[in-house]
């Protein structure tokens, strides 16, 4: 087997004594879409907040490509080509939709230029041809704040595509979402991913777009990972469907 | 040796209960209502100046000249009443939940107002009267003199410090306060009138600011600019014991007291940088003061 | 159609000396005031307020008469050198400052711009303590000018450096370093994970608008002839602030309209009354409740920015 584009050894971080991960390993490949599931509460965000280096886990550490990561900033950790989606969208709430992907595009390259404008025609295409494929052609010139809620969520997630990163962890980037929108939003989210090459971790809690998408099944419990395999394996699994899915 | 030192000590005790009068009121309506107010510092000359004007005006009647000390607590308390609901109810109360910039903008404009207010009001001249300090007299220990009136400045800082924490963990009203900063939203909801602590919170911080400066005309007369002055010196102070650190403010006090005392003993052309210098090394260190703590940041 | 506007604008300021000679001093300082005022507005924009910049216009005006007294005779050479050494200020403040946020960073400027203004007061063997130094009439390429006709001259440069750095100035805000200036008041947490440094952003923000107020404060010190600790008092770090808010912080005019509007209406104002702070206060209280983007907002179709 190959070498996992993002490995996690040996995790321990608690809060207040609650421990969020207890001694957990996981790794990622290339080309993998990587479900993680697991009942609210049980650190499956904190997993996320330690890969992209905004908090520090207790021991343990996080490779990139084999090379230590644990103790770099987010923004070190971003400039490495991991990006990240969040559950509560992050935008420039105040600027409009365009300007928040051409910020993200140009913070790519082209940021410490104080002369030529940000938008420029090429810009702003790139810009574009994102915001379409994600399903947000229309709301191109709103400021974001405007934007209804599954629509700033899907912001949120072209932002962070438009960083071309060759990671991407994505914090239940269904939640938000009208259950009519779900779908697509998958279709238009594995597009993209296909199209760049895209290796993709996401936190989910809708079991049916796991089922249907997700490469692999990771159950996090307890701070443990209680079962991983494919989707259909893991659904069969009793202790899974009890404790997580909530059918016996 | 104590002979050299004791003045040296009792000159920056006093002096740092001057500073602490200007500061703990505006840490105090920072703590309940997260408003810095900018114009806090013209509360404190306006007070001084209705200090000194009835002190003349109770020397000019040749009235009895005790009647000043009453005069000086007095003033605090008309300012008090005049400025603390009228400024809270008109500006203060449109910048909550606005960002500092709008707050420290909306108070600034209030500081200009006051200060072309009291040039009209009062003139351009300086004020002094010292009936109070010269009625106490002096006390002579070891053949050192000291000014009983620094004294009493000592003791009233303390009998602050010690009635706003009485005030805060024993009162009904300390409880409310404190449920206020807190949780603003939380006490709304559980039927706390939030309103009217806010108006008392403010007036009360009126009210020490215009002590502050009633106090303070007896011993350095007052004149254009002091506002000013003032300001910027309780927000160095407020700023070292941690903005809205009632305890802070009392330290921080101290330390820009001893530090400015010192200064105008060894280095008296620095005596103006003491207080910034101490609370920029401070800030610098510990940006939320010797005693605030940090807020947690979002995500 | 905008164009036009300011052209108009920038045309009939260049005009109005001639009509009313007692003009030329007001505007030149209404300018100068507004290049402080727009370095403040620069960092407005990413939310950071700061009391302090006055020390930055004072510095530089500290600057000229030093380097003066030092021998340098040039205006353009002065102009140029006293910018960079209200610039490398900046450098070093910001490099400490820029990790703060909100009232932190307000105060923080606030206490180091006062230790600068109580060294200005107080080293009276350096720098003249509350009398200040003289800033002598310099020459201009290398000509000799009397008094009248160098301050006409500082004029028209004033006006034209106006136009130069004002455009420089909206070209920055457009670049990308410009917006994610701006983004850092909306949300840092996503710059960071962009990849963005955002102290670094703040830092090249803190030196332009330091050496904005730097140029500034060279200007006034010219046409003032004098530099006094007052220059960086706080009280007028706050009167920058307030240039910038009753301007509007949307665009880069706005900081110029603010300085005008405030020096005319003064110079008006001063022959009737001279309750002249409490109508400035007044005003400012008026313009922050009732129109938040500034009175350049009056005038800019496109969303301005505002508190």
């Amino acid at each position: 087997m190959t070498r996992p584009i993002l490995e996690a050894r040996g995790l321990h971080v608690a809060f207040n004594g609650v421990k969020a991960a207890d001694g957990v390993s996981i790794s990622i490949h290339d080309g993998e879409f990587l479900a993680i599931i697991g009942p609210n509460g049980s650190g499956k965000t904190t997993l996320l907040n330690i890969c992209t280096g905004y908090i520090r886990p207790g021991s343990g550490s996080v490779l990139l490509d084999g090379h230590d990561i644990t103790h770099l900033s987010p923004r070190a950790i971003a400039r490495r080509g991991v990006a990240r989606a969040f559950q509560i969208p992050q935008l420039f709430s105040a600027q409009r939709v365009i300007d928040n992907m051409m910020l993200a595009l140009a913070a790519k390259d082209g940021l410490w230029n104080a002369i030529r404008p940000l938008d420029t025609g090429a810009r702003r295409a790139e810009a574009k041809a994102l915001l379409d494929l994600i399903g947000l052609a229309d709301d191109t010139d709103r400021i974001s704040s405007t934007l209804p809620e599954g629509h700033r969520k899907l912001l949120d997630i072209a932002v962070a595509l438009a960083l071309k990163p060759r990671l991407l962890l994505l914090d239940e980037p269904t939640s938000g979402v009208s259950a009519l929108e779900r779908f697509p939003l998958m279709e238009a989210l594995m597009s993209a991913l296909r199209q760049r090459q895209i290796t993709a971790l996401f936190v989910e809690h809708d079991m049916d777009v796991v089922a249907r998408y997700a490469s692999r099944v990771l159950v996090w419990n307890a701070g443990n990972i209680m079962a991983e395999g494919r989707p259909d394996q893991v659904f069969s699994n009793a202790q899974v469907r009890e404790r997580v899915i909530g059918v016996a | 040796m104590s002979n050299a030192i004791i003045p040296l000590l009792l000159d920056s005790l006093a002096s740092a209960a001057l500073i602490f009068f200007a500061a703990v009121g505006l840490t105090l309506v920072f703590s309940v209502l997260r408003v810095l107010n900018v114009a806090h510092g013209s509360l404190y000359s306006i007070g001084g100046y209705v200090a000194a004007s009835l002190c003349l005006f109770i020397a000019s009647r040749q009235l009895n000249p005790y009647l000043s000390f009453a005069a000086l607590l007095f003033s605090a308390v008309f300012v008090a009443a005049i400025f603390g609901p009228l400024i809270e109810r008109s500006l203060v109360r449109w910048t909550y939940g606005k960002s500092e910039a709008v707050q420290i903008l909306i108070t600034f404009g209030l500081f200009l107002m006051l200060e072309d207010l009291q040039r009209m009001i009062f003139g351009v001249q300086s004020f002094y009267e010292d009936a109070p300090m010269r009625l106490l007299g002096t006390l002579t220990i070891g053949g050192v003199v000291y000014l009983n009136y620094q004294i009493l400045l000592i003791g009233m800082a303390l009998l602050v410090v010690i009635s706003l924490r009485l005030l805060v963990n024993h009162t009904r009203l300390g409880r409310l306060i404190t449920a206020v900063v807190t949780d603003r939203e939380m006490a709304q909801s559980i039927g706390i009138d939030t309103n009217r602590i806010f108006i008392l919170a403010f007036s009360l911080g009126v009210f020490l600011a215009a002590l502050g400066g009633a106090l303070a005309t007896p011993t350095s007369g007052i004149a254009p600019g002091l506002g000013a002055d003032t300001m910027v010196l309780a927000f160095a102070v407020a700023a070292i014991g941690g903005l809205g650190q009632i305890e802070g403010a009392a330290v921080a006090s101290l330390i820009v007291g001893v530090a400015r005392v010192l200064a105008i003993y060894l280095v008296p052309s620095l005596d103006a940088v003491a207080p910034y210098a101490a609370m920029l090394v401070v800030l610098l260190i510990r940006p939320y003061g010797l005693f605030g703590s940090m807020t947690a940041r979002r995500i | 159609m905008r164009t036009i506007v300011a052209a108009s604008a920038v045309l009939i300021l260049a005009v109005l000396p001639v009509a009313a000679p007692w003009l030329q001093f007001v505007l030149t300082l209404a300018i100068a005031k507004g290049f402080a005022a727009l370095g403040v507005a620069v960092l407005l924009r990413a939310g950071l307020i700061s009391i302090g910049h006055a020390m930055f216009f004072a510095a530089s005006a500290y600057g000229v008469a030093f380097l003066a007294r030092a021998g340098i005779n040039d205006l353009g050479l002065l102009l140029i050198l006293s910018v960079l050494a209200a610039a490398l200020l900046g450098a070093i403040a910001g490099l400490f400052l820029v990790r703060y946020r909100a009232i932190f960073f307000a105060m923080l400027n606030l206490a180091v711009s006062m230790v600068f203004y109580a060294l200005c007061a107080k080293l009276y063997s350096v720098t003249g303590g509350t009398d200040g130094m003289t800033v002598p009439v310099p020459a201009v390429f290398g000509v000799v000018l009397g008094e009248p006709t160098f301050k006409s001259v500082l004029f028209y440069i004033s006006l034209a450096l106006m136009l130069l750095v004002g455009l420089a100035i909206q070209r920055y805000l457009n670049s990308p370093l410009g917006h994610a200036l701006a983004a850092v008041h909306s949300n840092e947490i996503r710059l960071e994970y962009l990849g963005i440094p955002v102290w670094a952003v703040l830092l090249v923000a803190y030196v332009v608008s330091a050496a904005l107020a730097g140029l500034g404060g060279a200007i006034a010190g010219f046409a003032i002839g004098r530099v006094v600790p007052d220059f960086a008092f706080w009280t007028a770090s706050g009167h920058l602030v307030l240039i910038a808010v009753l301007g509007g912080i949307g665009g880069v005019p706005g900081a110029f309209i603010g300085a005008l509007f405030l020096e005319l209406l003064h110079s008006v104002a001063v022959t009737v009354t001279d309750a002249w702070n409490l109508i400035v206060g007044l005003t400012l209280i008026v313009v922050i409740m009732f129109l938040p983007q500034g009175f350049y907002g009056l005038f800019s179709r496109k969303e301005a920015s505002s508190l």
